[in-house]
């Protein structure tokens, strides 16, 4: 899966784009935040709250319950500031 | 119809001018046109420039579902969405949003709604650069209620 990451989290994460292998046990959205915390401080750091993270999948806005596949772009990006 | 995200600089002029051009017959009798520009404070600080950032792909597919909707809500003719990208300098252009009706209320509505989604929706993110250093922009709980105000019971 692709996995994408936005403004402050991109920094937290020190990566824009990561490319993984779906582990099993990774069925929802929820899960793979479970994953990816475990991954680094700086991916703990970025998911730890996620009252103020907002996640897409293949580019439409989604909740943590949602299913995943193994070829979805996943995306995680903090509140939107534009206009 | 047009959706466009870009580093450079829009007429503002130019854009109304092609919302308000149409076969003899159709011409609107309503255009309505807003421009965001960069603004020079913000929480008491000064700021010299921002840097924007985006989601390519899902920017471009949030701002015409934004259209789309104003478009089926509204009797719109035309709808024009411009955001620019990149690092902007106080006073600069950002956005521009506007749309033309046979009716004033609903082109002034419509461009309206599509700014306050815009604000919620599309993802885009400000770093603003001030005298303290580079820091990105929190959202604003009244940019929400905006939005909210739009939602049928």
């Amino acid at each position: 899966m692709r996995i994408m990451y936005f403004a402050w989290m991109r920094e937290h994460i020190g990566a824009s784009l990561e490319q993984i292998d779906k582990p099993d046990h990774v069925t929802t959205v929820a899960d793979l935040i479970s994953h990816l915390r475990g991954v680094s401080a700086g991916h703990a750091l970025a998911l730890s709250n996620m009252e103020v993270v907002r996640v897409a999948v293949n580019q439409n806005y989604t909740s943590l319950d949602a299913p995943l596949n193994d070829q979805d772009e996943v995306a995680f990006f903090p509140p939107v500031t534009g206009g | 119809m047009t959706v466009r995200v870009q580093t450079e600089d829009f007429d503002a002029g130019a854009e109304i001018g092609a919302l308000s051009s149409a076969e003899p017959g159709a011409i609107p009798g309503a255009v309505v046109s807003f421009t965001g520009l960069v603004r020079d404070r913000h929480g008491g600080k000064i700021v010299h420039a921002m840097t924007l950032e985006h989601y390519p792909g899902m920017t471009e597919k949030e701002l015409m579902r934004i259209r789309d909707e104003a478009m089926a809500r509204w009797p719109i003719t035309k709808a024009t969405i411009i955001h620019r990208v990149g690092r902007l300098l106080a006073a600069d252009q950002i956005v521009f949003v506007g749309c033309a009706s046979p009716h004033r209320d609903a082109a002034f509505e419509a461009a309206r709604f599509m700014m306050d989604f815009l604000k919620t929706d599309a993802p885009f993110w400000k770093a603003e650069e001030t005298e303290d250093g580079t820091q990105w922009v929190d959202a604003r709980d009244s940019d929400n209620a905006a939005a909210a105000r739009w939602s049928k019971d």
